[in-house]
């Protein structure tokens, strides 16, 4: 991209709430709209893009439009589950590049923990409408055995290791020991992840991520308005999405869309992995984060449970500082959906914002990458690489 | 016994998947194969998603297969194994392992199709050891 048609993150915000039993989705996505929008120094009259997924209220951009009384020429509601965020991201680059919108709001929220929800063990109840569910449904199947058979299968083909499993947990737990936002902010051992009980064959309670209220929200700019304000640069240079799907029956639950929505990313930025120095990859469960890391090219595919032992994916320790705000593994898992929170604490590692525990020295080349809805049942997936300009 | 599925709102909403359930009703297993490239798909739908045919025709299947990967869902009260079996024909479907002593339940596994009453009334196929 030259730099007349660049998008850049000049607003990134996430609401420090887990817990928000006294406020409506509405107000936390508006909180969410407002905290993103006075950290790029902005203010609702500027937005004229609006960028938002399933969790919306209404399921559309136009209740939080007209909720926050926005004036817009551009809206935009993919629904792509958790990793909405991080694609739409690339989807307002696309607009800001066709000249559709200058100021785009991206919004996430939700309040799992205070609804009482535990998606990962309650089947869910699909709407019939959907073509598979009379099938699927009957399985009774929920989130925590999906993923489950992913790992048993990725131990089954690679030789991976519940103790290399734990390692991801571990590596999570030790940077959120430092947010003082962080739903869970005790370090854990690998041990004591083994320990914590099964939940669904292998994984175990502490393989799997928080329950938490919250979310977030992004404000990317063209480049008259990134010059404009007073944030540090932060370039959108690559953005992939993609559908991994059960290809009509032809299952493999050992890969995933990171693989094509990666390769697009790089592409796109003209990098490849071994330039990436942060990198924030989406973590409802353990395994997923080594699926992704092998199929982003950061390892060979195979080599996820070596690759993430003996905490290399530590901050000041291993090779690929990652997660360094907790993840949703300890940190803030907002509507049961990562990629907001993913992009936010690219955006303060890039800025040099994060905590200076985990702050990678000088990051200038970041990732974020996350799957959405589910692994084995139909995902989407999105990466997205950013720059520290200037 | 008979299961009513007439107020299944899984069955009622998927006019183009009825034979399947009328067939699972009597402990009948159908896939969906192309008339024109000749491959069998899952789960079942009127369009070839290999190559978009619009001629596929419902095929009778030997309800045999062997474990791809299966999951215990120990929070569940009592606990139940959500599973992909890959069937002898090729395709790969969510279910369930029933019947079958938890000590076999691993990839690789041989397994025969059962049915079993979903929540909403009609049979649905799980798998269970085969001898």
């Amino acid at each position: 991209m030259s730099d007349a048609t660049s998008a850049w993150i000049c607003g990134a915000w996430e609401h420090p709430t887990r817990h928000a039993p006294d406020k409506s989705v509405a107000q936390l996505h508006a909180e969410c709209a407002l905290g993103a929008l006075a950290d790029a120094g902005l203010t609702l009259a500027d937005v004229d893009g609006y960028f938002c997924a399933g969790d919306v209220p209404g399921g559309t951009p136009l209740v939080m439009a007209d909720y926050l009384n926005l004036r817009l020429r551009w809206l935009d509601g993919t629904e792509m589950g958790g990793c909405s965020y991080i694609a739409l991201v690339g989807h307002a680059a696309a607009a800001i590049a066709a000249g559709k919108c200058s100021v785009a709001l991206i919004t996430l929220a939700g309040r799992p923990r205070s609804t009482g929800q535990s998606v990962g063990v309650q089947p869910r109840r699909l709407d019939p409408d959907r073509p598979e569910a009379g099938f699927d449904s009957a399985a009774r199947w929920t989130i925590a055995p999906m993923y489950g058979m992913a790992a048993q299968r990725h131990m089954h083909e690679h030789g991976t290791t519940s103790e290399q499993l734990a390692w991801v947990k571990v590596a999570a737990s030790q940077h959120a020991q430092h947010n003082p936002h962080a739903f869970l902010r005790k370090p854990v051992t690998v041990d004591e992840v083994l320990a914590s009980g099964v939940v669904a064959d292998p994984l175990h309670k502490m393989d799997c991520c928080v329950i938490t209220d919250g979310g977030g929200a992004l404000v990317v700019t063209s480049t008259a308005v990134a010059r404009r304000l007073k944030r540090p640069m932060v370039k959108v240079l690559g953005c992939g999405e993609t559908a991994y799907t059960n290809h009509g029956g032809r299952v493999d639950l050992t890969r995933t869309g990171a693989e094509a929505s990666g390769r697009l990313a790089f592409a796109q930025a003209g990098l490849a992995p071994r330039d990436i120095q942060y990198a924030s990859v989406y973590d409802n469960f353990t395994i997923m984060v080594i699926l992704q890391l092998e199929d982003l090219g950061f390892c060979a595919k195979g080599q996820g449970g070596p690759f993430v032992a003996d905490g290399n994916l530590i901050a000041g320790r291993g090779q690929l500082p990652w997660n360094t705000d907790g993840g949703g593994l300890c940190n803030n898992h907002p509507q049961n959906r990562g990629g907001v929170t993913k992009v936010i604490e690219a955006v303060r590692q890039l800025r040099g914002e994060a905590h200076p525990a985990v702050q990678v020295p000088g990051c200038r080349l970041a990732l974020a990458a996350g799957p959405g809805l589910v692994l084995g049942g139909g995902h989407a997936h999105s990466t997205l690489i950013l720059s520290r300009e200037g | 016994m008979t299961h009513d599925f007439t107020t299944d709102p899984y069955v009622l909403q998927q006019p183009e998947a009825r034979p399947f359930w009328e067939a699972a009703a009597r402990g009948e297993l159908l896939g969906k194969a192309c008339e024109d490239c000749g491959e069998l798909h899952w789960y079942p739908r009127a369009v070839c998603p290999f190559c978009g045919s619009a001629r596929t025709v419902w095929r009778a299947l030997s309800g045999r297969g062997t474990v791809y990967a299966c999951s215990t869902l120990r929070r569940a009260d009592p606990p139940y194994t959500v599973a992909y079996v890959q069937l002898d024909e090729g395709p790969t479907l969510l279910t369930n392992l029933v019947d079958m002593p938890e000590s076999a339940m691993r990839i690789g596994a041989p397994v025969r199709v059962v049915f079993r009453p979903a929540d909403e009334g009609r049979l649905a196929p799980k798998f269970t050891a085969a001898d």
